[in-house]
């Protein structure tokens, strides 16, 4: 019997060494040297770094522009998660139940909704960098630009999407929305198919509207999914670079109006040439991820409605 | 199923041998390692004229071009074969990237950096970060060797002092500019032929001209590289130090107290202030250098500061009959310190021999051949700009862009400037980029401007942990 169970020991562990090793020389140790790269003044190219204990985070408090990162992480935590759902519900809801009594008689979406779910996909089919490069080009300021091309058009005065300080973050976070927007449709469609039909039309029965329906029935009953939507767009909003890093004018400008916690690591690292602060910056965006993390995992904790 | 004894080893065998990389992958992720210096002189080779540096034979040679607009074809269909006629036994490897950083960091970091690099481009490694850190190889041997061509003549005599001015970090020359960057203010010398415009001479002939080319509807006046507002501030140093003179241009990069918020650059932030509030091309905040050097050779646009390797860049845009032309910086007032024809100009392609490499005997020597009048004469031409070596050009076809910017620099003589911050400290150089994007756009005004980059400046001056230089 013992020997049995440590045949079966064995088997999971070879099964797990793989994985467990991979995780801790590509995830678990790079975290710890940051930790260590932090306190050096190391600026990548020396072999052995000068430890200055806690002068990089001491400094880190009167960074400015770091600060300023923060704050945009902080406002694309709220609004990311906010829009993309709010939206993304709406589309969900149209496509699978919105339609009300279709002309066969049970619940569907609105006419042509299979169309609408593959196109709502397709930004997120699209690689982040290419996304940015089109952006770019929707953006331009001038006549072919997709957008100011036909304000100009008009005669309107043509809009600085991404060269106007004041309209820039805007833009990132539109584009951000537009590409995540697909593919929480298709995961609360998912939800919406898992909900029992008899439900939406005992309340129809009843004499529900759409509204009704959709606040009395489809939200409730979609709660965890929405749950699980807000952790992880919450998590791209923490983590956000590549859109703006290569979208933006000057890597997260014009004058830092766009910038977030990834891109200033990235800076300072690597145009910088400052490795130990840009890990103590990283260690900083750490605590902040794993925060976040916590809270949002205590909150998500509540109870589940059967069906 | 029996299992006997030697089954169990061998599998603890195999989870042994799968732990032991885990063992040195850990060990050498991203911490920094010092490991055993190379053994970079194995057999010391003798030196002599003909071989300044000892140079062995046939020890391989590892060369990184920067992929800009210059291209490689220069470094393999010139220099190579030039360095081969002298040792043909030896491996040369040139190899190119855009991404100079991310290629080249890593092999700092680990000890085994290569032995030449043109250390160029906007993902460029920090000079400042080499040199604290004892990177880059003394190459004064280099600047008193023989030239390639003729032995007596040193390889200082052959290069403009500004290249050993601005190539030398703690008092050692280690980094050598290869082309002569001239900067001003370009336009077509065939669209100001048909509209009988005239390159100005004065600061109200020049806002004349813009007022004459707004007017006339045909085009409009100015515009700069919006997304990089660099292009921008380079003429706005180069007017102030017109103004009052290269000091002030040396109190920057000195870090010196109220050395931006100096009267003469006040006077030229509110000068080009102006450019950007009434004469910019609509839209040039958001287009980078490409578009507005394209929308000029459409003709949509008449002139914008940019430097000579401009000609080139452009070369697959540009009309046949454009005929590029570059004026210096008209005179602000009367009594500028520095006279018309003020040039800035800066050597740039910046090669780089890493004190660590396996073969920087071969890499300085590989320098020496590439200042040869042969070498420098055929990029000159190949690449239609000019380099750091004089009289290269000499009896060589210019382009009609490569011409005027050379002419100009004949005409300027000792009247240039440069200068150097931007290297030196690249945190200043972003804030410089951000704040010049807000001056001309109107975000800020031109004292608002100026005090926030003194208070950068002040700021890094007051940072321990960034290395400081004069000059």
């Amino acid at each position: 019997m013992l020997f049995q169970r440590y045949r079966r020991g064995l088997f999971i562990t070879a099964f797990l060494a793989a994985p467990v090793t991979l995780y801790l020389v590509y995830v678990i140790s790079p975290y710890i040297q940051a930790f260590y790269i932090a306190m050096t003044d190391w600026r990548g190219v020396t072999a052995t770094p000068r430890f200055v204990g806690f002068d990089n985070f001491a400094r880190l408090f009167a960074d400015g522009i770091f600060w300023k990162a923060v704050r945009h992480n902080a406002a694309l935590l709220v609004l990311l998660p906010l829009l993309t759902i709010v939206i993304a519900l709406f589309f969900a809801f149209l496509l699978n139940v919105g339609g009300g009594n279709g002309g066969s008689g049970g619940l569907g979406g609105i006419r042509g909704s299979k169309l609408y779910r593959v196109i709502f996909f397709f930004p997120q089919v699209l690689a982040v960098a290419v996304v940015a490069v089109l952006f770019q080009q929707v953006f331009r300021p001038d006549g072919s630009g997709m957008l100011n091309g036909p304000l100009m058009a008009l005669g309107v005065e043509p809009v600085g999407f991404l060269s106007n300080p004041d309209v820039a973050f805007w833009s990132v976070l539109g584009v951000m929305v537009w590409q995540a927007v697909g593919f929480y449709v298709v995961l609360f469609s998912a939800g919406l198919a898992s909900i029992p039909r008899d439900m939406f039309e005992a309340a129809q029965i009843d004499g529900a509207g759409r509204g009704s329906l959709f606040f009395r029935i489809t939200l409730p009953l979609l709660w965890d999914t929405v749950q699980v939507a807000w952790v992880y767009l919450g998590i791209l909003a923490l983590d956000v670079f590549a859109i703006v890093w290569v979208m933006t004018d000057q890597h997260g400008g014009p004058d830092f109006s766009t910038t977030v916690m990834a891109a200033e690591i990235y800076r300072n690292a690597f145009s910088y040439f400052r490795f130990g602060y840009a890990s103590a910056l990283g260690v900083v965006m750490f605590f902040f991820t794993v925060g976040f993390a916590i809270i949002s995992l205590r909150l998500s904790r509540r109870e589940r409605i059967e069906y | 199923m029996t299992d006997t004894p030697q089954n169990i080893t061998r599998r603890q065998l195999l989870r042994g041998a799968a732990l032991v990389p885990v063992a040195g992958a850990l060990a050498a992720c991203a911490t920094p390692a010092s490991k055993a210096p190379a053994s970079s002189s194995a057999a010391p080779v003798a030196t002599s004229a003909a071989n300044p540096f000892g140079v062995a034979a046939d020890k391989p040679l590892e060369v990184w071009i920067f992929d800009g607009g210059f291209g490689t074809a220069y470094a393999k269909d010139i220099h190579q074969p030039l360095f081969k006629t002298k040792y043909p036994q030896a491996q040369i490897k040139i190899e190119s990237t855009k991404e100079i950083t991310k290629v080249l960091q890593p092999r700092f970091a680990g000890g085994n950096p290569p032995d030449v690099i043109d250390n160029s481009g906007a993902n460029a490694m920090d000079f400042g970060a080499l040199a604290q850190d004892g990177q880059l190889h003394d190459l004064t041997p280099l600047l008193d060797a023989p030239s390639w061509d003729d032995p007596n003549v040193k390889v200082r005599d052959l290069l403009d002092p500004a290249v050993i001015e601005i190539g030398t970090y703690d008092g050692t020359f280690s980094v050598l500019g290869y082309v002569n960057y001239i900067f001003g203010i370009w336009y077509s010398q065939k669209a100001f032929r048909d509209n009988g415009w005239q390159p100005p001479k004065t600061w109200d002939e020049f806002l004349k001209l813009c007022d004459t080319i707004k007017k006339s509807g045909k085009m409009a006046p100015f515009t700069y590289a919006g997304k990089f507002p660099q292009y921008l501030y380079e003429p706005l140093l180069t007017l102030a130090a017109k103004i009052g003179g290269p000091e002030v241009l040396v109190n920057i990069d000195n870090l010196e107290d109220g050395a931006w918020t100096s009267e003469p650059m006040k006077q030229s932030a509110a000068a080009w202030a102006e450019i950007g509030a009434k004469y910019l091309m609509e839209g040039t905040a958001g287009l980078d250098h490409v578009q507005t050097q394209t929308a000029q050779n459409k003709y949509k646009v008449a002139m914008l500061p940019s430097g000579s390797w401009l000609e080139n860049e452009q070369k697959t845009t540009t009309p046949a009959d454009f005929e590029y032309g570059m004026f210096p910086l008209p005179d602000f007032t009367g009594s500028d310190k520095m006279p018309y024809g003020t040039l800035h100009t800066s050597p740039g392609e910046n090669f780089i021999v890493p004190a660590k490499g396996a073969n920087p005997q071969g890499g300085m020597e590989y320098l020496r051949a590439m200042l040869s009048k042969k070498a420098a004469g055929d990029f000159s031409e190949l690449v239609r700009t000019v380099s750091v070596v004089k009289g290269a050009g000499e009896g060589r076809q210019l382009s009609p862009g490569a011409a005027s910017a050379s002419k100009a620099v004949t005409a300027a003589g000792a009247n240039t400037v440069t200068y150097r911050w931007q290297t030196w400290y690249a945190q200043l150089k972003d804030e410089a980029i951000a704040a010049t994007g807000e001056l001309m756009t109107g975000g800020l005004t031109p004292d608002k401007y100026l005090e926030r980059l003194q208070k950068k400046a002040d700021e890094i001056k007051g940072d321990s942990s960034i290395k400081k230089f004069k000059r």
